[in-house]
């Protein structure tokens, strides 16, 4: 065994059983009195309308997958970065070209991403035809929510 | 002592590793929650907790702690209060997930290095000296994901929801260019040990002036890389400015909500714990971890003017070094305390843009920078390689502006953000009846 | 100490141990969060697991990637479907399952016949101290396996763009 990563290990226990003792302490102590008002989910004191488990926007599953290929790609390189400032010249070089051109095709990437507005939390940029503002359909002064509304009519 | 230490099984040595950084983290948390109040109220003109703690003896003589005690007051009073638990939730799941928020905050300083590598500092600290140690702190500081979102998802709250899905969102994004950052520094001294990223700041300064130490945050490549490092940590740890999963004019409180007595303290201290080690992280990578003052004492021994003076001072450092590095941690709560104090909140749009539209780049641009200074440096010489590095900063700079004001230009954009306002309701036509 | 087993092989079984239990739990559970959750829990020991191998870097790159990322998105999918809660799958009494265990025990067979029995024939258990480095994967992966890192990219690059088009195409 790679006794180097022992430490982590004990390290990992000794973490999660500090916060699995909070927790259950808490549970342990405290004293339960349960009203139904007490219950309920608090929404400012409003009754709660339906699950709360709606659905959401697609744009936070675009921001992970886009993480997810970005992260992949800087984990490409760590194993890189730790040899290239003391490796001989020849690798040195001709590894650093191939990382250039690794880098290229990134900054490709990022740019289409920043290009199409991918990680625009504005409505009112999208790559979605209907909302955009030359379409003739839609007047300048219309909320997008109606400029939705008003597309599906129009394609209904 | 050293040899006591060296005798013991190496599971034993780890354990005692872990429990004299676990231990020291749990005791401190309090005090930062003190040191968060109470220089929260003097930069507010408040004064803050300062009368609890104030023990008075038989004789009638008080001893002032200055409100010390309160945030432990604050913790046994939350140990028995009652944990209102709502009962449309995933059970199992609400209660494991102020225990998840809290784990990557323990398990994130496992390579921190607390003192020098020799002596017996080398065999206490770092807790594992592993040849990943900038990845392993990466890995756990994603997992700080997990007790945000079923934090919201298990709370059946649609405030909770909202915040776990904003603060989960954040966090990844600001992942990313944390991690490029780390990269620049990484590529800079050529290893992922934080304690030989440690040595290489200890050498000459600029590879010129041999008796001042090369702390990254000295160099250009570093200062910037230090700069977006920094922003992102504050964003990993959802604080003001970044603190949207828990804008409390908005969602309420976010993804804790619904959390009550000490599991919305885990969720807490999950929080200033992670500040405390992410602080002594940045210190470690960028302002010379344990060294107070970065200048090279060993050099500076040999001397005729300075010598014993370098001599006390290089032992005084190697014994006060973990006072050093708490003392760099405390600068950094400060600073986040400041932020605290001085910054308002984003809006969420600007929140993502600035992640993967301004740090990522930035990131990205410095790491090609540092790829062709050092292969500059290599091939030729020591001044090419920082020409041609400063020629690549405004070159790439340049081709970066200009795309993004390209990409800003566009006209659809401008005109949709201008005459974004909504018409007011005409008054004949009723949603209800339709009339 | 006289034990019958190293701590070595009391720590990998330990691991591997944890590890099987939540992989069980992955199918066993009902509630796709927790099933998830499992999964993260598994991937994490998994990690371990390579560690005490001398992979360390593929160790840290299963964290990494796999509990780090991939597994927020599976939550986020799991989230956006709408799956948990009160939703608990219910499987109609078909031929569904005798398919699926047919199935389950052949990849088993093919698995076994594929990697145990070669795996029998090692005698040594794990790689040399300094193999899974991140030094020595770069020198290798910049020297032999050049061609494969830029296709990743490409691969990546294909993978950007088409998510892009998937969510963004209407919003």
């Amino acid at each position: 065994m790679n006794s180097d990563f022992t430490p982590i290990l004990v390290l990992v226990g000794v973490a999660a059983t500090v916060c699995a003792a909070m927790v259950t302490l808490s549970w342990v102590l405290g004293p339960k009195k349960v009203t139904p008002y007490k219950q309920a989910p608090y929404e400012c004191g409003v009754a709660p309308l339906g699950d709360a488990r709606e659905r959401f926007p697609i744009k936070f599953y675009l921001v992970a997958m886009l993480f997810i290929l970005f992260d992949i790609e800087v984990v490409f390189l760590w194993s890189w970065l730790t040899v290239f400032k003391n490796a001989p010249v020849d690798y040195q070089v001709f590894s650093f070209w191939a990382v250039m051109i690794y880098m290229v095709l990134w900054v490709i990437g990022d740019a289409y991403v920043l290009r199409v507005n991918a990680i625009d939390w504005d409505e009112a940029t999208s790559l979605a035809p209907e909302k955009l503002v030359d379409s003739p359909a839609i007047s300048l002064t219309q909320a997008p929510r109606d400029a939705q509304k008003l597309a599906s009519e129009s394609n209904s | 002592m050293q040899e006591w230490l060296e005798g013991l099984h190496p599971a034993i040595l780890a354990l005692i590793k872990v429990l004299l950084f676990v231990v020291p983290l749990l005791m401190l948390v309090p005090g930062l929650i003190w040191w968060e109040r109470r220089l929260l109220s003097w930069m507010q003109d408040r004064i803050g907790p300062n009368r609890t703690g104030t023990i008075t003896l038989k004789s009638g003589k008080k001893i002032k702690l200055f409100g010390l005690l309160q945030p432990i007051a604050d913790g046994i009073k939350l140990f028995f209060k009652e944990d209102v638990t709502p009962n449309s939730i995933d059970r199992l799941i609400y209660f494991l997930a102020p225990a998840i928020a809290l784990f990557p905050a323990f398990a994130l300083g496992g390579t921190v290095p607390l003192g020098p590598s020799y002596g017996i500092y080398g065999l206490l600290t770092p807790i594992a000296n592993v040849d990943i140690g900038v990845l392993y702190f990466l890995a756990i500081s994603s997992l700080g994901v997990y007790g945000v979102v079923l934090g919201g998802y298990a709370s059946n709250n649609k405030y909770s929801l909202m915040g776990g899905l904003r603060g989960s969102a954040q966090l990844i994004s600001y992942e990313l260019a944390m991690g490029v950052s780390l990269a620049c520094i990484v590529m800079a001294s050529g290893s992922l040990r934080l304690t030989d990223i440690l040595k290489t700041q200890e050498q000459a300064l600029w590879g010129a002036v041999p008796w001042l130490q090369n702390w990254f945050i000295f160099t250009p490549f570093g200062l910037l890389s230090a700069v977006i490092f920094g922003i992102c940590m504050v964003a990993e740890t959802n604080r003001v400015p970044f603190d949207l999963p828990e804008a409390e004019n908005e969602i309420i409180a976010g993804y804790h909500t619904e959390y009550s007595s000490m599991k919305f303290a885990v969720y807490f201290m999950g929080e200033y714990a992670a500040m405390f080690v992410f602080s002594g992280i940045f210190a470690t990578v960028f302002v010379g971890g344990y060294n107070l003052l970065p200048i090279n004492w060993e050099y500076l021994m040999d001397s005729q003017w300075v010598g014993q003076f370098a001599t006390l001072m290089h032992n005084l450092q190697y014994w006060l070094a973990p006072l050093v590095f708490l003392f760099k941690c405390a600068v950094g709560i400060t600073f986040y305390i400041w932020f605290r104090a001085t910054l308002p909140r984003l809006r969420y749009d600007q929140l993502m843009s600035l992640g993967w539209k301004n740090l990522l780049p930035t990131a990205v641009l410095n790491f090609i920078v540092v790829a062709i200074w050092i292969l500059v440096t290599k091939i030729h010489s020591t001044l090419m390689g920082i020409v041609a590095g400063a020629l690549a900063y405004v070159l790439l700079y340049f081709l970066f502006k200009s795309f993004l004001g390209a990409t800003r230009d566009k006209p659809i954009l401008q005109k949709r953000t201008l005459d974004y306002m909504p018409e007011p309701p005409k008054p004949q036509s009723n949603p209800v009846t339709g009339a | 100490m006289n034990l019958p087993v190293t701590g070595e092989q009391l720590t990998f079984m330990a691991l591997a141990g944890i590890a099987a239990l939540m992989a069980v739990g992955v199918v066993v559970l009902n509630n796709p969060v927790r099933s998830a959750m499992c999964l993260v829990v598994n991937f994490f020991f998994l990690a371990f697991i390579y560690f005490t191998l001398n992979a360390q870097l593929l160790g840290i790159s299963q964290i990494l990637v796999y509990t780090g990322a991939i597994m927020v998105l599976f939550l986020f999918v799991v989230m956006l479907l709408n799956l948990g809660g009160k939703q608990i799958f219910k499987e109609r009494r078909d031929f569904k399952p005798i398919l699926g265990m047919v199935v389950g025990v052949s990849l088993f067979g093919m698995i076994s016949s594929q990697l145990i029995l070669p795996m029998l024939k090692v005698d040594q258990i794990r790689a040399d101290n300094a193999y899974g480095a991140p030094q020595s994967i770069g020198k290798t992966l910049f020297t032999n396996y050049v061609w494969p890192f830029e296709i990743a990219s490409v691969l990546l690059l294909v993978g950007i763009v088409g998510s892009i088009l998937l969510a963004k195409r209407r919003v």
